[in-house]
This record gives structure tokens, sequence and C-alpha cells, in this order.
């Protein structure tokens, strides 16, 4: 008789089979297939040089600098502060001396590190990848296992090509239910956050299920799956499709002839098993989804367009009320204020979030025709981005608004290379954190998907892009 | 297996501890963005440098950090999800060079929490009515103490009240006798070889 083996959920295939070593008390060695590594790692190739320790295996590391260069030049010479500049420069020169391939600045396919991966086909299904940047769970889109880490384990991938971890949780999230028009994976991931917490998923890897997941495009599922940490997620997942398949056939990187069939075969094998167990389940409705905005200073401080500023008052319990009060206080909201009628300064859409053709083209369709009456930046993902943008007119629509079109890099996110807001400017931006101070110190950020920080930049406020939608 | 790099073991510490009492305290605040490419001993006077001092640089009076009875403070307690967001190791080391040696809050930003045991530092979680108690009697009692004593896993609060706390065995042996994990790593070469040997990567 045939053994049965016990359903498993995809994260637990994926993670069985990178152990390398297994201690009893729990913590596995496990082997990390693919490295991405940007300019803020300088201090760890520091650190692995004075150790006097070889960088293992420098075909499986990639590296693109994007959070030092600044987006308005692509000329490194223009980078004013000599600690960026040394941090920029050194990736080609570290690439250089332990051989890792560098997607340098001026190379077309230099960009920000989570976009350039799927990009390039670097990231495929069922391996594990890790980089220092806390939003590596974007990578999950493509059904892998995919996590930032700190720097000191940075160095110890780069010397072993390894990590010690303790298997996480596993938590199901299912969307069912058709998203309504103007209702994006930005706005499914921010009403997850809404209803699980900023902290709801810490300890645990999640997967995204559903119908609606599945009817997300692969950017779709790469934005969903980046603001895994903010719910506090280690990682983010979707089961790999037809979708995935076809995003990645013929991307460099990708296996090719019969190394994608094989790699298609093993792919296939990789969904959650019908009946498996999860830790913790999730769900929503995605009939229920409307396009979401967040008014506080975490990113579970998010309510619908078609609400309102919440009372502090009304909190449950005494840390949340606090939290709250201080939140609104920083953001000068009133209690009870309509989202609508929150008007904006600036508006920012680019970041690992959402800044890839797809979220260009739907801004895009919303600043056609109209005129942005507020400062607006469109800062692409990539070179390659930014090129396939313009081939299609997409800058020419942007610029006619009044939007500036701009260079790939991380920017106005967290506020880096002066790109940043000023005190208590209010920006409509479809990055990832609403962190005080993150875009700049006094800067009031609300977090947007690209169609509702088009629709502010068009109305300078919060407007409901359902009615801008022809 | 070299001594090179082991680091100060962490074994029990007694000391002022600071209230920190917000949830969601992200790595953004504890080290803003604009100091990151800063060299490390250039960075420690950053520490919370948005929310503690005013844009003149005088420090802002209300903040905890900036009062007298916590200077010396070798703890920080705060409300759930401490650190949260950035992966910056920075976030630890700043918080490390400033003198803090270990965090108890009811849950940590994950990455912090990891780069925390990367750094010889102790984070501790409790459950979260018993932080809220801490909390009150911190804020009460300026500059009382609490007791982290790691090899027997209790925190002995301002109160006096003892709790226990879990630790993964794994970690406590890395801090109690100041393990390098790529040391340790390294000792497995013949594994990881092996691995690479056979699934072909």
């Amino acid at each position: 008789m045939a053994e049965i083996s016990k359903p498993r959920t995809m994260f637990e295939k994926i993670w069985a089979r990178h152990v390398v070593v297994e201690r009893p008390d729990g913590y596995s060695l496990l082997y990390i297939d693919r490295h991405l590594i940007h300019d803020g790692s300088y201090f760890a190739f520091q650190r692995l040089k004075s150790r006097g320790l070889k960088l293992r295996r420098p075909d499986l590391s990639f590296a693109t600098p994007d959070h030092y260069m600044p987006t308005n030049t692509r000329n490194k010479a223009d980078i004013k502060d000599p600690n960026a500049h040394r941090m920029v420069t050194s990736v080609a020169v570290n690439g250089r001396e332990t051989g890792i391939t560098v997607f340098d600045v001026g190379d077309r396919r230099n960009g920000i590190v989570h976009v350039v991966g799927p990009e390039q086909g670097l990231t495929v299904p069922g391996i594990t990848l890790v980089c220092g940047d806390s939003h590596t769970s974007t990578h999950g889109a493509l059904g892998c296992l995919a996590f930032g880490i700190g720097q000191s384990e940075v160095i110890h991938v780069m010397a072993t090509q390894t990590l010690w971890q303790k298997k996480p949780k596993a938590m199901r999230i299912t969307i069912d239910g058709r998203l309504g028009a103007g209702v994006t994976g930005k706005d499914v991931i921010l009403a997850i956050i809404g209803k699980i917490g900023a902290a709801g998923g810490t300890g645990y890897v999640i997967e995204y299920a559903g119908s609606a997941i599945r009817e997300l495009s692969i950017e779709g599922r790469l934005t969903l799956c980046n603001m895994s940490i903010e719910a506090g997620g280690r990682a983010g997942m979707v089961a790999p499709d037809d979708k995935t398949y076809e995003y990645l056939a013929g991307r460099p990187y990708a296996p090719a002839g019969a190394a994608w069939d094989a790699a298609l075969a093993r792919w296939r094998e990789l969904p959650t098993d019908p009946g498996a167990q999860f830790d913790r389940e999730v769900s929503l409705d995605g009939r229920d989804i409307a396009p979401m905005v967040t008014y506080g200073t975490s990113p579970e401080d998010v309510v619908p367009v078609t609400g309102a500023v919440p009372d502090p008052a009304a909190a449950p319990d005494a840390v949340k009320r606090e939290a709250l009060a201080r939140s609104l206080a920083y953001m000068g909201l009133q209690p009870g204020t309509p989202i609508s009628e929150i008007a904006v300064d600036r508006v920012f859409i680019g970041s690992c979030t959402n800044s890839r053709i797809e979220d260009l083209r739907a801004a895009a369709s919303i600043a056609k025709g109209r005129k942005a009456v507020v400062p607006s930046w469109i800062v692409p993902g990539s070179g390659l981005v930014k090129e396939q943008a313009e081939r299609e007119g997409l800058d020419r629509i942007f610029k006619e608004a009044g939007f500036e079109w701009r260079e790939s890099g991380c920017s106005m996110c967290l506020g880096m290379n002066g790109e940043i807001g000023r005190p208590e400017e209010r920006i409509a931006s479809t990055s990832n954190r609403n962190f005080v101070g993150r875009q700049g110190k006094g800067v009031r950020t609300h977090l947007v998907s690209p169609v509702m920080a088009a629709a502010a930049a068009v109305t300078g406020r919060f407007t409901d892009v359902r009615k801008l939608m022809a | 297996m070299s001594h090179e790099h082991r680091r100060t073991p962490f074994s029990v510490v007694t000391a002022v501890a600071a209230p920190l009492n917000q949830a969601n305290i992200d790595t953004d605040q504890i080290i803003p963005g604009r100091f990151l490419s800063l060299p490390r001993e250039d960075m420690k006077p950053h520490l919370f440098r948005d929310v503690r001092y005013y844009d003149n640089g005088a420090p802002r009076p209300d903040f905890v950090l900036n009062r007298p009875e916590y200077k010396g403070a070798e703890i920080i307690v705060a409300a759930r999800n401490f650190a949260c967001g950035s992966s910056r190791e920075m976030a630890v080391t700043v918080l490390k060079d400033n003198g803090f040696k270990a965090f108890i809050a009811p849950s940590f930003g994950d990455i912090f929490f990891n780069n925390c045991y990367q750094n010889g530092v102790l984070p501790v979680v409790l459950p979260e009515a018993r932080v809220s108690e801490i909390l009150r009697f911190l804020l009460e009692l300026p500059g009382a103490q609490i007791t982290i004593d790691l090899p027997n896993q209790t925190v002995r609060g301002p109160d006096g009240k003892i709790d226990g706390f879990a630790i993964d065995s794994f970690r406590k042996d890395c801090l109690i006798n100041g393990l390098d994990e790529i040391e340790m790593t390294l000792a497995h070469e013949k594994e990881i070889a092996a691995y690479e040997a056979r699934v072909a990567v």
C-alpha cells in the first residue's frame, strides 16, 4: 500500500527542502538560494573583509544600489554626502572583489532591489531568498520563502550561504469575492493590516489565498506580499500558478530550455495540499474592500476613503487610545473628519511597494487629461520599468499633467538623499510606512494605492478614485 | 573554535528601566534613515533623534530618556510591537552603544528581535497585562530598577514581583556563552557542502 503523506503547506514544503542541519531545540540551519544585496550592505562587506571571511557563493548573490542613489540624476558624482557616495560606489568595487553580479547605476537593469529581483527572474518559486531589507517579503508573491534580515545575518549568509532559523508558525489569509473597480493589491494588504494589526502576523509566515488573490496580477501580488512585514509577518507568499509561470518565462535569470521544464514540474508541486493545517486562519471578503487611506502613524491606522478619522475616545484599550491621540496630534487631524475632506500638499508614487509598470499605468490612467494641483513625483522602480513606461508614452502623460518624472530608486519612501517633505507637509504616498518622520522630520504620510495617489494629485485631497474612473 | 569573535557574555542585569509607553515604536524613530550612512561611532548621539530633540538640538524635557532619573538606564520597557519596521541593525547597535542591554515588551518587530541576539542584547517578551503593570510602576516611580536574570529566565519587576520568561535554548546558549553564530556555522562546513552537492545549487 502506498504511504499517504501528511498534507503540507507550501511553506512547509519549501522549508523542509532547505534544511541543512536540524538541532533538537527547534533551530535549523537553512540553505539560502538567493542573496540580494543593496548599497546599505556597505558595512557588511567591510565586516566580512575585516574578519578575513570569504563570500561563499558569489554566483548566488546579486547587488543593485538603490537606497543612497538620488533619483534626480544617474551620475554618482552628483551624490553630495560623502558617506552616501561611498555606499553607492562601493557596490561595484565589492562586486568586482567578490565576484558577485552588480546591476550598477547607469545599467538599465539597476533599480530597487525588490523590483529588480522578480524583473530579472532571480526570484522564482520554491527558493529561499534573503536580503538585508525588511521588504524582502515582496518576493514571496512568486511562491518562494523570502524574508528580510539584519546586517549580522547578511554577513552570515555571505560567509556560509545559510541562516539559523526557528521554524515560524503558518497563517493563511483567505480573500474570496471579487475586488471592485479601483481596488488594488495595496488596498487588500492595507485592509488586512487594519484587521489583524501591525503585530498581527508576528511569528508567522503568511500565505495569501482565495479567489481575490488568484485574480490579482503578479504585480498586485508583489505589492500584497511587500507589506507582510507591516503586518508583523516574517514573510508573505502566494502559491505559484499559470500567471506566475507566464510572468517568469523568458526572464534573464529564469531557467530556460530543459531546465525550465524541470523547474516547472517542481513548481507545480509547491501549492499547499488540500487539508494542510495552518496555525491561524483569517478571512476577508474581497467585495467589502474599498480604496484605503491611512490616517495615523502605523499602517494599522487605516480606513476606507469613504470613512472618517476615528475618535481616540472610542479606542478599545488605553494603549490604543493614547497611541491614537498622539498619532492624530502628529498628523494634524481632528477626530470625525471625513477622509475625503483632507487636503494633501504633495504626492509620491514609487517605492518597492508600488513602482512597477502596472502601478504607473494605473496612475497614468487617472492623470491623463488632468492636472496635478500639488507637487507630485513619479519614481519608477527600475531603469527597465522607466524605459517600458517611456515606450508606452506614460512619461508624456505624467509630464503633461504636471507630474515630475524621475529616475529609479528608494527616494522619498524613506526620506533618503534629501528627498524628503517639509515639516507638517501632508503626503499621499504609495510607499509602505507612515511612521513618524519616515519621509522627513514632521512629515505626515498617508499610505494609498497608485490610483488613489494620482487622484489626490489631481484633486488636491483624498478623493475616491472610483469617482474619477470613466 | 576561535575566541576572537566572542561577545561579552550576558548573565544578570540589574538596572534602571526606562518606560516607553507607546505601541508600534518603529526603528525609523530609533534611528532615522538619514543617519544610516554614518560610521557606527558617529551614530550614538542620534538615538531617537527626532522625538528626543527640538530642531535647534535642545532636548525635549518630556522625552523619557532626557529625564535625569533615567540617566544610566540599561533596560527599556515598551508597549506592543516595539522596534517594528525596517531591518536596520543600527536600531540595535545605537541602543547598545547608548548603554541598553535588554528590552521588555509584549511583542517585538521580528527582525529587530533577531538582530538583538546578533549583538548580545536580550529582548524579553512578557504578557501584555504584566508589561502594562510594569509600565505603570515605572511611570510612578521614575528611576526604579528591574533585574533580568537570563540563566534563571526571570524578570524581577520594580514592584518586586518575579515573572518567568521563555527563550529558545539556542539563543540562550549563544548569549550566555557569547558565541558567534558564524563560527558555529563554519563548523558545519561538511554538511553545507553535502547539501550543495545533493541539491545541485
